[in-house]
Parts: C-alpha cells; sequence; structure tokens
C-alpha cells in the first residue's frame, strides 16, 4: 500500500508536464486533465486513509523508499517519503481543497487564453505540496518548499503582462528566499549536530543535542515559516500576492501554502520541545502576527486584500498555538484544516463576487449583493460565521482551544499571548462583519467603469458554486466533528505527542469571553457600516487607519531601507569595480611591466593589438625556454 | 598497448580544427556540419571514457606516458581521475550546443555580401579549444598541463576579439575598439598568471626534478622529497595566481564581464563554463596535491576572497545594466561557490565544488545561450531595451527562466545539489562563512528574477512586438540542456559516484578529515 504514496505526488507532476509542454493541442481539455489528476491524487489519499485507518494508532506511519539522492561521504540525502498521520492530514487537505479549486478554475478562468497553462501551473503546486509535507527528511522537505515558492511565484505574476503582478510574484520569491536562508542553515547545523537531517534520527536524538544547538536550529526553522507563512517581519509579500487570479489566492495563499510553516513548527516539535527559548520566540511571533494582520484587515477596501490580512492574522494563530508545545500543536493544525475550509471558502466566495462584478475588488463598489448571489452569499456568510467563531461552527471549536492554550502557558506569558489571542478575535468579528456588511448588505454602490461598463452581478455557474458549497460544508460541520470525543486530538497525538495545560482560568469563561468580544466586534462594525451609509469613498482615517492601509508601514521601512539602500550600496559597487578595481590591478600590473597603458593603446586596432601582444607573449616565452636550457 | 583513449579524445577535435579550416571558403554550410560532427564525435569518446572508468579503481586510469623531453625529464603523461572525467565529459557535452547556437554567429555580414567572415576559422577555434581544454583535464604532467592552459589562450583570444554580436548600440567601429580591448585585456590578464605559473613550474622542476604529478605527490608523501616551508609556499603562489585569474577570483575578475560582454553569447559559455574551469580544477589537481601544507597555510585567506567574490560578484550582477554582463558577475559569484568549497578542505565541499564545475556549466550555458538568441533578435545587450517578451515569444521566455531558476539554485534542478553541498562543506568547517555565503542565494534570486522581469514580463514594448519564438536549431540547444539540469538535479548520484573516490584521494593527499558529528544519531 505504502508504493501509492509516490503516486500522490506522480498524479499532478505527469499534469504539470503534460499541460506545460503539451502545447496548444491541449487547450480544449487542459483543464479537465489538470482536475482529474488532482482529483486521482485525492482519490489515492483516500485509499491510503482508510488504510491507515485500519492500522493500531502506534503503527500508522509507512514509509516508501524511491532512491539515493545527494551520496557524498557522510552526506546522505534520500528520496524517501513518510507518511503519517500529520502527513495524511495534509495530503488530504491539500488535495481535497486542492481538487475543488480546479474545479472551480474551470469556470473562473474560461475566458483566459492560458487556461492550459493555469493548470499546469496549479498541477505543479500540489505536486510541490505534496512533496513538501511527505518528505521524510529536511532536504527534499526544502525541495517541495521552494517548489511551492516557484508555483506561488508563477500563480501570482500569472498575468505578467500587468506589471504589478510581476512585481508581485518576484517580491514573494525574494521574501521567501530570506526565510529559505533560515531553512538552509537549520539543514546545515542539524548535519553537523546530527550528522544527518532525516526527521526520525534527528527528532529522536533531539534532547542529547543540548539547548544552545537546538535554539539555533529552532529560530532558523522559525525563519524560514516566517516566510512561507507571512508572519511577522517577512509578512509583506502575502498582500501583494493578491495579484494572482483568486482561485489562486484560495489554494496556495490561504488554505495550504501559507500554512506549510505551521507544519515545519509542528513536525520539528521534538526540537522546539527541548528549547523553550525558541518556544517563546515563536509565540511572540504568532501573537504580533495575528493582531498585526487583523489591523491590516480592518483597513483595507480590496475584498481581497482584506481576507489576506485575515490569512496572515489566522495564522498567527496557528503558530501561537505551534509555539506552546505539545498543549498546543493539535490545535494548531486543527486551526489549519478548518481555516483551510473556511478561507478557501470565503475567497472562492471573493472570487465569484468579482466574477459577477466586472473584476472588481473594491468593497465600496459592492453592496447589496445577497439578492444578485444567493448561493455566493449564503456560502460565504457560513464561511464568515465560521471565521469569527460563531458557536457550533467550526472556527469557534479550534479558536477557542488555542485562546485556552495560551493561557495556559501560564504565568504573565500566558495571560499576554491569551490577552492578544482573545483581542485578535474581537478584531476578527470586527473586519469580517465589515466584509460582509460592505460586500452584501446596504445599498448598491457599483458604477460603470471607465469604458462605460455597467457591471450586471449574477451568480456564478455551478461549476464554481458546487466547490462553495461544498467548502461551506466542511466550515460548518468540520470543528465538531473533529472535536466529538477528542477525535482529531486522539488521531494527531501518536506522532506530535500532547498534554492538557492547566489554565488559570477555566473554559467556560474562555468561551464566554470570545463570544462577549465577538458581538461588540461584530457590533461596531455594523453600527459603522451597517447603520451608516457606506462612502464611495474612504474617508481619511485616524493614523493608525492611514498606516495600516499601508500595510503598517512595513513596504515604506523595506523601500527607504532595503530598496534604495540596496540600490546606493550596487551602484557604488559598480563604479567600484570599474574605475578602483579593475584600476588597482591593471595599474599593479603597469607598475610591473606597462600593462595599463599598453591596455589603452592597444584599444586602437584589432590587427596591431594582436600582432604587438602576441609577439611579446611569445618572446617572453622563447626567452624562458632559452634560460631554461642554460640553466 | 592499448588504444590510446585520451589521446583520441583530445586529437579528434584537434584534428577537426585543421579540417574545418581546410574547408574551401564557398563551403561554409560543410564546415559547420563537419565541425558539428566533429564535436559530436568527441562526445561519443568522452563518454566512453566515463563508462570505462571505474570508480572504486586505481586514482589514474585510463593512462598513458611517453618520453617526450627527455633533457628536462617531460613525459607526455595522461590519466584521468573521477574529477577530470566529470570535466572532460562537461567539455564534450557542452560543445556541440556551443556550434549549435553560434551556427549563423559567424556568416557574412549582409546576406549576397562579399566581405570576408571566416566562418571556417570560427569554428575551426572553438575546437581548438575544446583540443587543448581535455588535453589539460587529463594532462598528469606538469609541464604538458602547461602548455595546453597557456595555449588555449591563444584560440580564445581570435574567438573573444575577432566575432562580436551582430548589432550593438553604439555602432559597429565602437563594438569593434570595445571587443579588441576585451580580447587583449583577456590575454594580458591571463598571460600574466601564465608567466608567474611558469615561474613556479620551473621552481617545482628545480625541486623535484622532474615533471610528473603522481611521482611528485608520491615523493612528497613518501617523505623522499622534502620543500622548505617558504619554497613549497611560494610555489603555491605562482600556481595558485594563474588559477585565480582564470577562475577567476577576485580581485582578478575584471576581464571576464569584459570579455563575456563583448563576445558572441557562445564564446562567453566557452570562457565560463569550459575554459575558466581548467581554473578551478586545476586548483583541486596541483595546489592542493603538490602543495597541501602550502594550501592549509592560505586557506584562511582564500575563503575569504572567495567569500568576496561570492558576495560582491552577485551584487554586481544586481547593478548591471547589460544582460551578458550580468550573467558574467553572476559567474563571477559562482566561481566563488566553487572556490569556496574547494579549500573547506571537506567532502562535501570538494565532492560539491566539482559537481558545481559541472552544473555551473550547464546552468550558464542555458541562460547565456537563450541569452544570446534573445540578443541576435533585439540586436541590443541592454535590459532596458526589452520589455513583455513573454506575451510574444513564451517558449523563448520559459526556457529564459528556467535558466534563470537554475542560475539561483532552485531545489530540483541540478545547482542546487552542488551549490548546497559547498555550504554544508563549508559550514562544518567554518559556520561563520558558511552562514555568509548563504546570503548569495537571496542575491541569486535578485539578480535573476529582476532580469526577468524586466526583460520578459510587463507591457510589450514596441521595439520586441515582432519577435519569433525560438527556431528548431534554437531549440535543439536549450531543450537537451534543460533536460539535464532537471536529471542532475534529481538523481545526480552517477556523477558523484565517480567524483567521490576522487576527492577522498585528495583529502587524503592533504591530511584532512571531515569534521564528525557531535552526536550519535538515533536510527
Amino acid at each position: 500500500m505504502e508504493n501509492l504514496i509516490a503516486l500522490l505526488i506522480a498524479a499532478p507532476l505527469l499534469g504539470a508536464a503534460v499541460l506545460l509542454c503539451g502545447g496548444r493541442r491541449l487547450d480544449a481539455v487542459g483543464h479537465w486533465l489538470g482536475t482529474l489528476l488532482a482529483g486521482l491524487s485525492f482519490v489515492l489519499g483516500v485509499v491510503l486513509f482508510t488504510d491507515m485507518l485500519g492500522k493500531a494508532a502506534g503503527q500508522r506511519a509507512v514509509t516508501q523508499h524511491l532512491f539515493s539522492w545527494i551520496p557524498v561521504a557522510g552526506f546522505q540525502a534520500d528520496v524517501t517519503f513518510r507518511l503519517d498521520q500529520l502527513s495524511m492530514t495534509f495530503v488530504l487537505l491539500i488535495t481535497g481543497v486542492g481538487s475543488l479549486i480546479h474545479l472551480y478554475s474551470v469556470g473562473y478562468m474560461e475566458h483566459d487564453e492560458r487556461r492550459r497553462r493555469f493548470f499546469g501551473y496549479l498541477n505543479l503546486f500540489l505536486a510541490a505540496m505534496l512533496l513538501l509535507v511527505l518528505a521524510d527528511n529536511y532536504l527534499l522537505l526544502y525541495v517541495g518548499w521552494e517548489g511551492v515558492g516557484l508555483a506561488s511565484y508563477l500563480l501570482i505574476g500569472f498575468w505578467q503582462h500587468k506589471p504589478s503582478a510581476a512585481t508581485a510574484a518576484k517580491k514573494a520569491f525574494l521574501v521567501n528566499r530570506v526565510g529559505d536562508m533560515g531553512l538552509s542553515i537549520a539543514i546545515m547545523l542539524m548535519f553537523t549536530t546530527f550528522g544527518t537531517f532525516a526527521f526520525v534520527p534527528v527528532l529522536h536524538s533531539a534532547d542529547s543535542a543540548g539547548e544552545g544547538k537546538l535554539t539555533a536550529i529552532g529560530l532558523m526553522l522559525l525563519l524560514a515559516a516566517c516566510g512561507k507563512s507571512a508572519q511577522v517581519p517577512l509578512q509583506s509579500w502575502l498582500g501583494d500576492a493578491m495579484e494572482g487570479p483568486t482561485p489562486v489566492s484560495a489554494l496556495i495563499h490561504a488554505a495550504t501554502m501559507v500554512t506549510a510553516g505551521v507544519y515545519l513548527i509542528v513536525r520539528s516539535g521534538a526540537i522546539f520541545n527541548a528549547a523553550p527559548d525558541a518556544q517563546l520566540v515563536v509565540t511572540v511571533v504568532g501573537a504580533v502576527t495575528l493582531l498585526f494582520g487583523a489591523i491590516v484587515g480592518c483597513a483595507k477596501d480590496d475584498i481581497k486584500k482584506a481576507l489576506a490580512g485575515s490569512t496572515m492574522s489566522q495564522i498567527g494563530y496557528m503558530v501561537l498555538a505551534a509555539g506552546l508545545g505539545p498543549i498546543g500543536y493539535i490545535f494548531a493544525i486543527m486551526h489549519l484544516v478548518t481555516h483551510g475550509f473556511f478561507k478557501a471558502g470565503l475567497f472562492l466566495g471573493a472570487g465569484s463576487v468579482m466574477h459577477g462584478m466586472n473584476d472588481e475588488v473594491d468593497m465600496r463598489r459592492y453592496g447589496g449583493l445577497r439578492t444578485y448571489m444567493p448561493v455566493t452569499f449564503v456560502t460565504f456568510g457560513l464561511g464568515y460565521l465560521a471565521i469569527i467563531g460563531f458557536p457550533g461552527l467550526s472556527g469557534f471549536f479550534s479558536k477557542d482551544k488555542i485562546i485556552e492554550a495560551a493561557f495556559a502557558k501560564g504565568g504573565a506569558e500566558g495571560w499576554i499571548l491569551g490577552g492578544a489571542a482573545l483581542l485578535g478575535a474581537a478584531i476578527t468579528a470586527y473586519y469580517m462583519t465589515r466584509v460582509m456588511i460592505m460586500t452584501f448588505f446596504g445599498e448598491k454602490r457599483w458604477q460603470p467603469d471607465e469604458q462605460g461598463n455597467e457591471p450586471h452581478p449574477h451568480e456564478s455557474p455551478g461549476v464554481m458554486t458546487i466547490p462553495m458549497i461544498v467548502l461551506a460544508v466542511g466550515s460548518v460541520f468540520a470543528g465538531g466533528f473533529f472535536s466529538i470525543g477528542d477525535r482529531f486530538v486522539h488521531w494527531l497525538e501518536p506522532v506530535t505527542g500532547h498534554a492538557e495545560g492547566n489554565s488559570p482560568v477555566s473554559a467556560m469563561t474562555v468561551t464566554v469571553a470570545t463570544l462577549v468580544l465577538l458581538v461588540v466586534g461584530a457590533g461596531i462594525a455594523y453600527a459603522q457600516y451597517g447603520r451608516r451609509p457606506v462612502l464611495a469613498v474612504a474617508p481619511r482615517g485616524s493614523l493608525l487607519t492611514r498606516a495600516a492601509r499601508r500595510d503598517l508601514l512595513q513596504d515604506d521601512f523595506n523601500h527607504v531601507v532595503l530598496v534604495r539602500g540596496g540600490e546606493h550600496l550596487t551602484r557604488s559597487l559598480v563604479y567600484v569595480d570599474h574605475t578602483l578595481v579593475d584600476g588597482v590591478v591593471n595599474g599593479t600590473a603597469a607598475s610591473v611591466g606597462g600593462l595599463s597603458g599598453r591596455l589603452r593603446r592597444l584599444q586602437n586596432g584589432f590587427a596591431r593589438s594582436y600582432a604587438v601582444s602576441m609577439f611579446g607573449g611569445a618572446a617572453v616565452l622563447v626567452a624562458l625556454t632559452l634560460l631554461m636550457r642554460a640553466v | 598497448m592499448s588504444f590510446p583513449l585520451l589521446t583520441a579524445t583530445a586529437a579528434l577535435p584537434a584534428v577537426g580544427a585543421l579540417a574545418t579550416a581546410a574547408v574551401p571558403a564557398a563551403r561554409r554550410t560543410t564546415a559547420k556540419w563537419l565541425a558539428l560532427t566533429v564535436s559530436l564525435a568527441t562526445f561519443v569518446l568522452a563518454a566512453v571514457i566515463a563508462v570505462r572508468f571505474e570508480p572504486g579503481g586505481a586514482r589514474y586510469q585510463l593512462t598513458e606516458s611517453h618520453a617526450w623531453i627527455k633533457d628536462f625529464g617531460v613525459r607526455y603523461e595522461l590519466g584521468v581521475d573521477g574529477i577530470a572525467v566529470a570535466l572532460v565529459a562537461l567539455t564534450a557535452l557542452l560543445i556541440p550546443f556551443v556550434i549549435l547556437a553560434g551556427w549563423h554567429d559567424a556568416d557574412p555580414m549582409e546576406t549576397g555580401s562579399r566581405r570576408w567572415r571566416p566562418t571556417q576559422g570560427f569554428f575551426a577555434l572553438i575546437l581548438a579549444v575544446e583540443a587543448m581544454v581535455i588535453l589539460s583535464f587529463e594532462a598528469t604532467d606538469v609541464f604538458v598541463f602547461y602548455i595546453f592552459f597557456e595555449a588555449m589562450l591563444i584560440p580564445m583570444y581570435f574567438l573573444i576579439g575577432g566575432f562580436g554580436d551582430r548589432a550593438h548600440e553604439h555602432g559597429e567601429k565602437a563594438a569593434s575598439t570595445q571587443r579588441s580591448y576585451a580580447a587583449v585585456k583577456f590575454l594580458l590578464y591571463n598571460l600574466a598568471g601564465g608567466l608567474i605559473m611558469l615561474a613556479a613550474v620551473i621552481g617545482l622542476y628545480v625541486q623535484a626534478g622532474n615533471f610528473s604529478l603522481p611521482e611528485i605527490v608520491q615523493a612528497r608523501a613518501s617523505g623522499s622529497l622534502h620543500m622548505a616551508t617558504s619554497t613549497e609556499r611560494w610555489l603555491f603562489l605562482g600556481f595558485f595566481f594563474a588559477f585565480a585569474v582564470k577562475a577567476p577570483l577576485w580581485p582578478l575578475h575584471t576581464w571576464l564581464p569584459n570579455a563575456m560582454g563583448e563576445a558572441t553569447a557562445p564564446v562567453a559559455v566557452l570562457i565560463t563554463a569550459v575554459v575558466d574551469k581548467v581554473g578551478t580544477f586545476a586548483m583541486l589537481r596541483f595546489c592542493l596535491q603538490l602543495f597541501p601544507e602550502a594550501s592549509k597555510w592560505a586557506t584562511p585567506v582564500i575563503l575569504v576572497l572567495a567569500l568576496i567574490s561570492i558576495i560582491y560578484g552577485a551584487l554586481l550582477a544586481v547593478g548591471q545594466r547589460d544582460i551578458k554582463r550580468l550573467v558574467a558577475y553572476a559567474s563571477i559569484s559562482h566561481f566563488g561557490f566553487i572556490i569556496l568549497g574547494i579549500f573547506a578542505m571537506t567532502s562535501q565541499g570538494q565532492s560539491g565544488a566539482t559537481l558545481y564545475m559541472v552544473n555551473h556549466g550547464i546552468s550558464t550555458a542555458a541562460l547565456m545561450l537563450v541569452a544570446g538568441f534573445l540578443i541576435s533578435r533585439r540586436g541590443s545587450r541592454l535590459i532596458a531595451d526589452y520589455g513583455g517578451v513573454q506575451k510574444v515569444a513564451p517558449v523563448l521566455a520559459g526556457t529564459f527562466l528556467i535558466g534563470s531558476l537554475a542560475t539561483l539554485s532552485l531545489p530540483g534542478l541540478a545547482p542546487f545539489v552542488s551549490e548546497f553541498l559547498v555550504l554544508v562543506g563549508t559550514f562544518t568547517r567554518h559556520p561563520a562563512i558558511g552562514i555568509i555565503a548563504t546570503l548569495g542565494i537571496v542575491l541569486a534570486a535578485l539578480y535573476t528574477l529582476v532580469l526577468y522581469q524586466r526583460t520578459m514580463t510587463g507591457p510589450v514594448k514596441a521595439e520586441v512586438a515582432e519577435m519569433p519564438d525560438l527556431r528548431v536549431r534554437e531549440l535543439l540547444v536549450v531543450a537537451p540542456l534543460i533536460a539535464l539540469l532537471i536529471f542532475l538535479g534529481v538523481y545526480p548520484k552517477p556523477v558523484a559516484d565517480i567524483v567521490n573516490p576522487a576527492v577522498r584521494q585528495t583529502m587524503s593527499d592533504v591530511h584532512q578529515t571531515d569534521p564528525q558529528p557531535k552526536v550519535e544519531a538515533a536510527k
């Protein structure tokens, strides 16, 4: 059965190769081929899942060794896959949501002349993401890690003729590369410490490595996670990544790829467990990002950018949970899965709205769409209720657990982290209610575009609404399903370990506090956007609002320090290389043999310069040969 | 006596060069086909070498030895270890692509014009370079190596100075001036390096009494040949200087951007992917084996210079406005990695450096040749003259992107394997240097992706709107290179298996063992 693991990856990889090299002949069927292969991968995943369920909890991990990849002396990297409960969870999420989004894209990209290529990239993404979660060692994981980065680059920049899309794609790749440096260094540290970077030996002997080494490895892994999962301080690329087609935002920049950082931390749990300082930094990054993303999400008028802020914030919750250690790992993953449902659903809903609104993204030009797009309204609405943590829906269960676990960390840290998580819940309710009201309620505010085309909002075709409905069902029921009898905890416990924390506040208090804050947040949004008409042009706003619109000035900082500073540096280096280095070397030679002067004189004519220099060279050679004979 | 396979592999392109040069002026196409056929046949011979070579066997295999200049103990001695096998194969592999890519680079300037352009000469010179490069990889006699190491400058000089790009933004006369400046600079830099090396070669002879690499190494190991510390260091520096110019290592690199910028793209590939590799190869073979103690003595300085090359080359690549000069500075950065790997003195570093030489050859060839196809279409090397090419020539843009991704060492493509090995091999001994070198991966992404963005994306510039996509000949050049990049990225084991034993030998020559992990990992 474990021989099927490689096929999971091979199916979408084959799709990518065929679609990208196949040429125009495949234009007519390419999208269906891509969707079929994504679906095949999902079916294989389900087969492996049922097989896994038939085994005892401790015996569920299986491996498939394909071949020796890089063998050099003590350095041994293999292409080996490992399927355990953690990777199984991801396989189902990736292929399940992935297949749905392939299906949705058939409709969404219908009028794009490069649709075949789009599906090729989507298939490439699936293959890379599956490789990431199925690798049994960190170096192979790295291949998937950068593979998803490549797919993300290609898909953000899919509409390359738009300079903004091309810039956003490049930015995403570059910021991720900074994170990749962290992953590289972490692997090098593992190799010098353990002589290997395969999961099982590294994680099993982590305890004996010493806290200093493990803290260093942990922090480097965190750097990698910050890049991929858009966590502060490497978060700046995610908002721009919304330049990509909306199905891409749903699949890659909400449900799967951006959560890879959480996977990395949870997978490396044994390292973090023995490095409390690294864990503390992880929780701080998570808490800061969950507030940062939420604040940004409040200020955006672009529906996709508001959702992107929200994604950042929700992943902040997951990272916070992952930093709490065994009391949080499982809830980090549980929130990751429920978030995969509702956030993918929300993005597909946003795409459906844009589809019916001539690609308008400004929520100030929406309004009252609930009557025009009933299915989109209902599915988006269920996703909305799930993300704000409405009792009984998916987000309620997973987020509540994270807030509880944060308090359970204990001491001042517990209070601060728990407080941040609670505050985040209130802001989440605020910005999501704002999105909901601005889009689906109130007066219609759309206007003709520059060409004079007035949008005619309409419901999207079935190929798009079916995936939305399926995801909405998941948004409603997944959390409850996982929580009954602590199913999810028992499922993952053999891989990640689990511990119950001692929270200074009771679970009931947390739940009540969360609900009160939810009502407060949603209430403020209703007061601001529901009771008053939404202005067509955003008011100037407070200093914080203006900063939040500009992603809390991160880009301005980057521009001044990195971009401008870098430009000055490279420009002066070009000058230095041309005058100083070249000059000094030529000058040194000149003082010895008149090289520089000869160089300048010899520019005049090709034949002459050749003759002189060759004659000079030959003469020296002859002289030396004669000298040798004399010795 | 068995068939002299090594001699044949070098003699075939040498004879081919003469034959190509002798083709009558009117039969231009015949000369091209002849050169291509010879280069393919050479590749077959190189493949036979690789197949007959036994990785676990003797250090030098397929050896040939004949007396040559008896007075000085110069012997015509050839032999290959795993490192040489890999590089001979790389050379023989790339030359057919260089020839095919440069198919029209030496055509007459205007159709119907009678103006002389030495088509035959162009292809004959390429084959001559191939012959000499292969011989310098194969020579185990220091003097024989020296002769070919120097002699290859002559055909290279003509290739750089005689054949530039078709169009030039400042007109043909300016181009001709810049071209001859670049060619002379190339020649003088390398000649200066070579002359210093010659002094060291003579010095070595005075010490050892012969030129045979295996004999000298053996004598030094057994203690029968003792060298004073200062003598060894001076000789080491003499050799190293020549190789550092050729490689090139900062601050001796400034000839490379000139040469690669002015030469046609296939010749630029010949310089950076083939000829320069002789420099790094010779560091590994001659510097480390002949002068192990001096090599260790010089290591700190060389590591720092290599590190400067990596960062400095990458930063300068970011600042370039000329596509070909950008690739040249990127190569300087990559040569920094290779030298870093060699002098890290670990198995991973040195195996990585050798794989790096092979992979860099292939990836630079892919990127530079596609860049050449692009430049020939628009008649400009300036990045700013392009924009939106992706829309009109998607296949060209796609292959250019893959070449760029290989240059930034994307995992899954061949250069990643070697770059990571170099980094990890450096890190185990010198963590700080390893970490700073890792910055290079961010900078590489910056210069390649900015190049791609500016040339290929955005609105279509009017001047490129009519640009045709890749032709069949061009696709035949690029597709196999890309296939190789993917294959060696996924399955580098065959090359690693050939290289590893040779590296093990070199490590023992310099009396080095790999640092051991601190923790015994569980199974």
